[in-house]
């Protein structure tokens, strides 16, 4: 399984690498610095986030918790 | 027309009066150029100061979540899963130091949950335990950041507590940019410190522990007879090491590989679990005491035109209890106004059992390990609904300081009965 995940990472590096990241100038990143643009979890996301952890067996790589509370009910 | 004219003049005039004031001719004879601006005089004593300690931000965020279901674990995967929680936790984030160069930050944060959870009452047989319970999370967070180096580090520390559960954790974090600025790389290594309180079922309530005080289980709170009852816990420790790159692709597109590394030791099942055997005798779950687990996930955010984005979000787990599972997100947030948006979303979620796992009354007495919780079962499910954001430049409701108002709805539903339903607010005062 670890196999697959290595060939499907480096099939979208290639595809990424391919695609060529252009070099941008601050003033042409209005739109990746807009806030709907983050890479990350909406704050109005957390408790989401915590009751999706207790009631499945996944949990991590989403730059959230990954241990702490038991979440026991 | 002459109205025109004597516009394009005045224009050409005073563009004309301020362009002087940047000719080479100006700065070698050092004469002021005439200009309508004129600098403001800023008071010697000023009182402010960009670079003092000030609070940057506060965050509230509260839900209400609600739950129902058939399969509890305290009853042996059978018996009700129906749960009620409400949170509210606030962050407030301090900074200083020079926006420009160098700056560091500390993020309070405090939260508190009160839920009620009906299979509680069955941790005693009778059904007499109670069903509601809080728990109390604070945490603390610093980080310094080098704006020119494009660096940061920090350290973090939290703690929670319920009746049943004390969790105490540390972090250490690390991010680099790139020196083109277009990509970013991040560490991070965590570490929690749990400790289990041993609630047995009230059939399985070792003598050693019945004492006097010890007359109720309950997985979330005391009894309520005096002083807490002096019943032994047992460690449970995670420690995770977190990685992620973040790439700008081109002026629309900006992608993410995250990936981290988990392993836990210690009592990791739970004392008031039952499992029911083939032979109808019961007995208190029992999981192995270590576990590794390995989530993979990558993001990838597209701004579609001028109004649309598409989020996304997959991840690849898998865990050394047998566990392989998938997760799918999209959202896309539509700008109605620049300052309104409107974000549907759906999550596809699928998992494979743990080599553990087993309803109620199908383990064997020779098994080695047993559980009948169906976090570890065989399911899919899906959570869809529907977030809006408010961020006017003048304050939402023209209240200036409050910048951010988030509100969103979402329904969850497994193919094990399971149903939930979430809603939650978030503020951001500035």
């Amino acid at each position: 399984m670890i196999t697959k995940i290595a060939r499907l990472t480096g099939c979208l590096l290639i595809v990424i690498s391919a695609s060529s990241c252009v070099h941008l100038k601050e003033y042409q990143k209005n739109r990746i610095n807009d806030s709907e643009m983050a890479l990350s979890n909406r704050k109005v996301e957390k408790n989401e986030l915590n009751f999706q952890s207790y009631r499945e067996a996944a949990s991590g790589a989403n730059a959230g918790k990954t241990g702490g509370g038991c979440g026991c009910n | 027309m002459r109205k025109v004219y004597l516009s394009v003049l005045g224009f050409a005039l005073v563009c004309r009066l301020n362009v002087h004031a940047q000719t080479i001719q100006d700065t070698l004879s050092r004469t002021k150029a005439p200009s309508l601006y004129t600098p403001v005089e800023q008071p010697s004593g000023s009182a402010y100061n960009p670079q003092a300690l000030h609070v940057d931000e506060v965050n509230l965020v509260s839900s209400y979540y609600l739950q129902n279901g058939n399969h509890s674990a305290v009853t042996g995967g059978i018996g009700t899963e129906h749960v009620t929680d409400i949170s509210n936790g606030i962050d407030l984030k301090l900074l200083w130091g020079d926006p420009k160069v160098l700056t560091n930050s500390i993020t309070l944060g405090l939260g508190i949950d009160h839920h009620t959870s009906a299979s509680s009452a069955y941790v005693n047989l009778s059904g007499a335990s109670k069903q509601g319970g809080s728990r109390v999370y604070p945490s603390i967070d610093w980080t310094k950041e080098n704006i020119k180096k494009g660096s940061s580090f920090g350290l973090g520390a939290y703690y929670s507590g319920e009746y049943n559960y004390k969790s105490l954790g540390a972090d250490l974090h690390f991010s680099q940019k790139t020196t083109d600025r277009m990509g970013e790389f991040g560490a991070k290594i965590q570490a929690y410190f749990d400790h289990v309180t041993l609630i047995y079922p009230s059939e399985f309530i070792p003598t050693s522990t019945t004492t006097e005080d010890v007359i109720v289980t309950n997985a979330s709170t005391s009894g309520g007879h005096g002083d807490r009852p002096k019943i032994p816990t047992s460690p449970r420790n995670t420690f995770t090491a977190s990685l992620s790159y973040s790439q700008i692709i081109n002026s629309r597109m900006q992608i993410m590989f995250l990936v981290d590394g988990v392993t836990q030791n210690g009592y990791l099942s739970l004392p008031f679990h039952r499992v029911y055997f083939n032979t109808g005798k019961d007995t208190i779950e029992r999981l192995p005491s270590t576990r590794f687990k390995l989530p993979v996930g990558f993001r990838l955010n597209y701004f579609v035109g001028d109004n649309i984005i598409v989020r996304t979000y997959y991840r690849y787990y898998l865990d050394s209890w047998g566990i392989r599972s998938n997760t799918a997100y999209a959202e896309v947030p539509v700008k109605i106004t620049p300052f309104l948006s409107v974000s549907p979303f759906y999550r596809y979620y699928n998992q494979s059992a743990a080599k553990y796992f087993a309803p109620y009354g199908v383990h064997d007495q020779t098994d080695e390990y047993y559980t009948s919780n169906y976090e570890y079962a065989r399911f899919t499910s899906n959570f869809f609904g529907v977030g809006l954001r408010v961020a006017p430049p003048k304050g939402v409701f023209g209240w200036q300081n409050l910048h951010d108002l988030e509100l969103r709805y979402g329904h969850y539903s497994q193919n094990t009965n399971l149903v939930s339903d979430v809603v939650s607010l978030s503020l951001s005062f500035k």
